[in-house]
Formats: C-alpha cells, sequence, structure tokens
C-alpha cells in the first residue's frame, strides 16, 4: 500500500503503539515487581513505578537462591537452560542439515518412505509422546542429565523441511559444477551446501535455540536433582510456594534474567535472522 | 588436448522415452563442434553424456584413446561452461577459478600462476577478488570459461553458455569464445539452439532434430547442402522458402520433388520473373527488408535492398542452381 494519508499513517501507529503496550505491560510490571520488598505485590495495590529493593533482590537471586524452594541460585539455572538450549539447537540443525542433504541428494533404497517417515514424526510433537519418551529416557538412565533434557528433543522434521527447501532452490549446475571441478558428495556438502545456507542456518538457531530455552514441560518432568534444573522450570518451582506466600519480588527477578539471553541472542542475530527468512538468491 | 569420438551413442529414459539414437561423431584434437537443433532435439543430453552428468545407455564415448562411459564427470579431463553460469555464489573469483584445481591437489605456487595466465587471458584480473554477484553478466561468462581455462582441459564442453546474456554483448562474447579457442586449440563442444552462433563458431556443425543428427558439416556446406528439409528450415537467416512441389509445376525439378527450398537471397525481383508473389507484409532492417507474401498458396520471404521499389505484386526470377529438393516423405535431399 503506497497511501500517504496523514490519518492513516496515525492510524497504523497508533495500533502499533497498541500493540506494543499489550505485549510489554506484563513485561514491564514483572520489572516493577522484581524491585519491590516482599510485601509490596500483597498489599492489594500493584505498584507501577520501580521500587528501591532491586539490587537486593537480584543480588539475593543471583547469589544464594531462594531455599525455602529447593531452587539452586539464579546462575546454576542459567547455566543449565543455556547447555539445554544450545543442545537442542546445535543438534536439531546438524541432524536436520544432514537428513535434508540424504533426502534431497542421494537416490537410496525406500528414500521416499525415510521422507514420509520423518513428515510422519511433525505430528508427534513432544506433548504427544511424553509419557513413553519419559519411560525410554528413565530406562536409558538418562533421567537428572543433559542428555536426558535434550536428546529426546533433538529430532527435528520442521528444520529438515526447510533445509530441505533451502537445497531444493540452490541449482543443479551448481552441484554439476562442483562435480565436474572434483568435489565429492562430503565436499561438495562442506565447501559449497553450507556456506550457501549459513543465513538459514542462523535463522534457525535464532528460532530453535529460544524453542529450547522455553521448555518447560519436560524438564519440570525429568530432573528432580536440583543441579539440572532448567530456569524456567525453576520459575515454576519458586512459585509453588508450599508453605508460605511465593516470593514475588524474586519469582520476578528471575524472569526478568532468565529473558536476557534468548533477547540477547535475537538482538545479536537478528540481521542474519531477516535475511535468512527472506533471502531467496542463491 | 584429445579428439573425442561418439560412438553410435544413444540414450533412453527410465520410463522408456528416447531422447537421443545412433550418434556417430569423430570430433579431431582442436576442433570446435557446435552441436545445434530446436529444444528438445537432444544435443544438450548429449553434451551432458560426454561430461558425464548424464548416464550412457547405448553405445560410447572416447576422449582420446580411453573410453570413459563409466568414468566421474571429474575424471574425464573435461571443462564445462554452463548456460546460468554456475559460480559458487559465496566465492570470490579467485577462489571459483581455483577450487578444482585444489580439489585435485595442485600445488599453490601452481593454481596461483594458472589464475594470474587465465585472468591475463580473459581479462577478469581487476576483479579477481569480487564475489560473482557482483558482476555483470558478460564479466560472470568470463569468470566462467575461466574455471574452465584453468583446469587446461583436453576439451571444454559449453552449453548454451551466450544465452543470458543481451543480444549486444552476445556477439561480443561470441567472438572471444571463437578467439580464445583458437589460441588456446581446445577440442571443444558448443551446445547451441541458435543457427547464427552455431554457423560463426563452428569449424563443424552438427543439426540435430528429434534425438537423430540431420547433417554434419562445415557451416557452409551445411547451408549450402542442407541434407534435408528440416536442416534447410532450420540453418540460414531469414529461413529458406519451403514450398510445395505441386503449387509450382513450372519449376525446374518439381516433378518428382515434394518440397522445393530457395533461400530468401537468392530470389530477385526483375519484371519478367517466373513466380508471381503477392506482398503481406514488410520488415525493414537497414540495410535490407524482408518482404513476406505469397504465391499462390504458399508462403515465401524474400530479402531486397530497402531502396529498391516496391509494389504490392512482385515477379521474382532465381538462378537454376539455387533451388533445393527434398523428398516429399523423407524430406531429404535429392541430389
Amino acid at each position: 500500500m503506497i497511501e500517504n494519508r496523514p490519518i492513516l499513517n496515525l492510524l497504523a501507529h497508533l495500533t502499533l503503539i497498541l500493540g506494543v503496550c499489550i505485549v510489554a505491560l506484563p513485561v514491564w510490571v514483572a520489572f516493577v515487581a522484581s524491585t519491590h520488598g516482599p510485601t509490596a505485590f500483597m498489599s492489594g495495590t500493584i505498584p507501577m513505578w520501580p521500587g528501591d529493593q532491586m539490587i537486593a533482590n537480584y543480588s539475593q537471586m543471583l547469589g544464594a537462591g531462594v531455599s525455602t524452594s529447593g531452587t539452586p541460585p539464579v546462575g546454576v539455572m542459567m547455566l543449565n537452560s543455556m547447555i539445554m538450549a544450545l543442545s537442542i539447537a546445535v543438534g536439531k540443525i546438524v541432524i536436520s542439515v544432514l537428513s535434508a542433504f540424504a533426502v534431497v541428494y542421494f537416490r537410496f533404497p525406500f528414500r521416499g518412505l525415510a521422507f514420509w517417515c520423518i513428515f510422519i514424526t511433525l505430528m508427534l510433537p513432544v506433548e504427544v509422546r511424553i509419557v513413553p519418551t519419559f519411560q525410554v529416557v528413565a530406562d536409558l538412565g538418562m533421567l537428572n542429565s543433559y542428555a536426558g533434557l535434550s536428546i529426546p528433543l533433538i529430532a527435528s522434521a520442521t528444520a529438515t523441511f526447510l533445509f530441505r527447501q533451502v537445497f531444493l532452490t540452490i541449482p543443479d549446475e551448481l552441484t554439476e559444477a562442483a562435480r565436474i571441478d572434483g568435489a565429492g558428495p562430503m565436499k561438495f556438502f562442506r565447501d559449497i551446501l553450507l556456506p550457501l545456507s549459513r543465513t538459514n542456518i542462523a535463522a534457525l538457531f535464532v528460532i530453535l535455540f529460544i524453542y529450547g530455552w522455553n521448555q518447560y514441560l519436560w524438564p519440570l518432568l525429568i530432573t528432580t536433582s536440583s543441579d539440572y534444573y532448567t530456569i524456567v522450570a525453576g520459575i515454576k518451582r519458586m512459585a509453588d510456594a508450599v508453605d508460605g506466600l511465593p516470593q514475588w519480588h524474586l519469582v520476578m527477578a528471575t524472569a526478568m534474567l532468565a529473558m536476557i539471553p534468548p533477547v540477547i541472542v535475537v538482538v545479536a542475530m537478528q540481521r542474519l535472522f531477516v535475511k535468512g527468512l527472506v533471502e531467496t538468491e542463491k | 588436448m584429445a579428439s573425442i569420438t561418439l560412438n553410435n551413442l544413444g540414450k533412453v529414459y527410465a520410463g522408456g522415452a528416447r531422447a537421443v539414437g545412433g550418434v556417430n561423431i569423430d570430433i579431431a584434437d582442436g576442433e570446435f563442434l557446435v552441436l545445434v537443433g530446436p529444444s528438445g532435439c537432444g544435443k544438450s543430453t548429449l553434451l551432458r553424456m560426454v561430461a558425464g552428468l548424464e548416464s550412457i545407455s547405448e553405445g560410447e564415448v572416447r576422449i582420446g584413446d580411453r573410453v570413459v562411459n563409466d568414468v566421474e564427470p571429474a575424471d574425464r579431463d573435461i571443462a564445462m561452461v554452463f548456460q546460468n553460469y554456475a559460480l559458487y555464489p559465496h566465492m570470490s573469483v579467485r577462489q571459483n577459478l581455483a577450487y578444482g584445481l585444489k580439489n585435485r591437489g595442485t600445488p599453490k605456487a601452481e593454481i596461483e600462476r594458472r589464475v594470474g595466465i587465465a585472468s591475463d587471458i580473459l581479462q577478469i584480473g581487476p576483479f579477481l577478488d569480487r564475489k560473482p554477484r557482483a558482476l555483470s553478466g558478460g564479466q560472470r561468462q568470463r569468470v566462467a570459461m575461466g574455471r574452465a581455462i584453468v583446469r587446461e582441459p583436453a576439451a571444454f564442453l559449453f552449453d548454451e553458455p551466450l544465452s543470458n546474456l543481451d543480444a549486444k554483448l552476445r556477439v561480443a562474447m561470441r567472438l572471444e569464445i571463437k578467439e580464445l579457442q583458437k589460441r588456446l586449440r581446445t577440442t571443444s563442444i558448443y551446445v547451441t539452439h541458435d543457427q547464427l552462433e552455431a554457423m560463426t563458431l563452428a569449424d563443424r556443425l552438427v543439426v540435430l532434430n528429434g534425438g537423430r543428427i540431420e547433417q554434419i558439416g562445415t557451416p557452409l556446406e551445411v547451408y549450402r547442402r542442407p541434407a534435408s528439409a528440416f536442416v534447410a528450415s532450420f540453418i540460414g537467416s531469414p529461413a529458406m522458402n519451403l514450398i510445395d512441389s505441386a503449387a509450382v509445376p513450372h519449376l525446374a525439378g518439381s516433378a518428382h520433388a515434394g518440397q522445393i527450398g530457395i533461400r530468401p537471397e537468392d530470389l530477385t525481383v526483375t519484371p519478367d520473373g517466373p513466380i508471381q508473389m503477392r506482398v503481406l507484409a514488410v520488415e525493414e532492417l537497414g540495410a535490407q527488408r524482408l518482404v513476406h507474401g505469397k504465391t499462390g498458396d504458399q508462403r515465401i520471404t524474400i530479402t531486397m535492398a530497402s531502396d529498391a521499389d516496391l509494389s504490392d505484386d512482385l515477379r521474382l526470377s532465381y538462378r537454376p542452381n539455387a533451388l533445393h529438393l527434398f523428398h516429399r516423405d523423407t524430406g531429404k535431399r535429392l541430389d
């Protein structure tokens, strides 16, 4: 739309500002809550401006944690989350880029079947297969381990399809030129395919990192030792105060800290991310 | 450098469809051979079989003394230039040129030397460190040729390399390819659907139709004595007039031929010519004009000087030896 009428501009901006407010308000409330003392949010009126307890709250969460809810300090949980999110993102990318390579470039027996098997797994997200998956992971002795946190979430049909589409846009002549230039399959993969999918890999990394970071149900199920609590599951445990009021100021401080890594990833990789999603020229 | 022999070469696809059949060509060392034909005639398939990108279902391909039917493309000692250039977009021009050599374990100094020579020949020195996307079409084309040159292969294979260029550049690059090939004396096979490109480049032409060879010969042989009505209509611009002989019973030889061919440039306007032509349309080309018209119910085209007189009805004459007679059923030349 190339119309340029002031009233439309105003309307567009109002809509956008309204949208931003709707998204940002809870975050603001969480931030405000994290800067007050323990009682401020129990008094009936919710403060809308930051209080003076910010340093105290955050240093408590970063240092000691909340002993009553059995959660370790935020640092440990952040590290766990980071390990899980990175393993999931990197693992998913490695597996899906290789399987897409196989499906697109090799004529092996049952290739069609393999493709459809990958397709079918789209219908089986973690939540659907959570009980059998838990059984398998428990039998393999992977409860309370980083492997148990990440491996069941690593296979990804979506990412395989994405890379398949990327590879299909690469002209056949490029493959043939590489063949004539003496590049074998793996050399072609490393020298040509990977560099050409660089932006797509980056875009996918952003999405998958956030997916991994935000995992909630699965870590909650399989971690019983506080050494392996992830931060998202940890927040839930902190809010479950059994014999007292939830310490909302500390919960919110943790929530604010939990938001930082995904924000850093998005901001740092924003340009590659957008390029990877819109770029079509190969 | 090497000769290339195609011995009864054929391609049948898995579904049973035949793309190419019974092709026999001997390409001498250093020769520039052009495969020309309409789209779908099998010329690209033929080239790709020589390159090793397409499996060979019948016959054999020899490069030098070696049968290469089951040899990988990389080991056939050939280099190929593609229609869309197929440059690696993420590599600089220098890396593009060096990639094939690097994969073969050529020493660094030798790669440097060959890239230097190729970039001098093709004048791509100034943009060796640029990415292909920063180059114009003509420059990309040069890089694609450079990639072939640095390999110093036994043969160059060109797959319609000029089709993506604009008309003016195509003419310039055509000449460059010709000069380059003469200078390097590398055996070359060149595929095109453009008869003008074929005529100007070729030492010898192979005209293909429906997966079969219609004629092999030097450009002038093919132009002067087309072996079939198809070749006659395909080579030469504007195309040869093919007239049903029944419509012109008074022409020499029409009694036993199916079609009579006569090139537009062999028809001249004379007041008492034996052929009458009703003018339907005129195309001005500058120095010349093309006049399209009908004699009886047959369409014909003639060329004439653009300052000659034009009227609605023209009488045409021809030199007797300018007629080409073709068989009614097979379309083959009759003499």
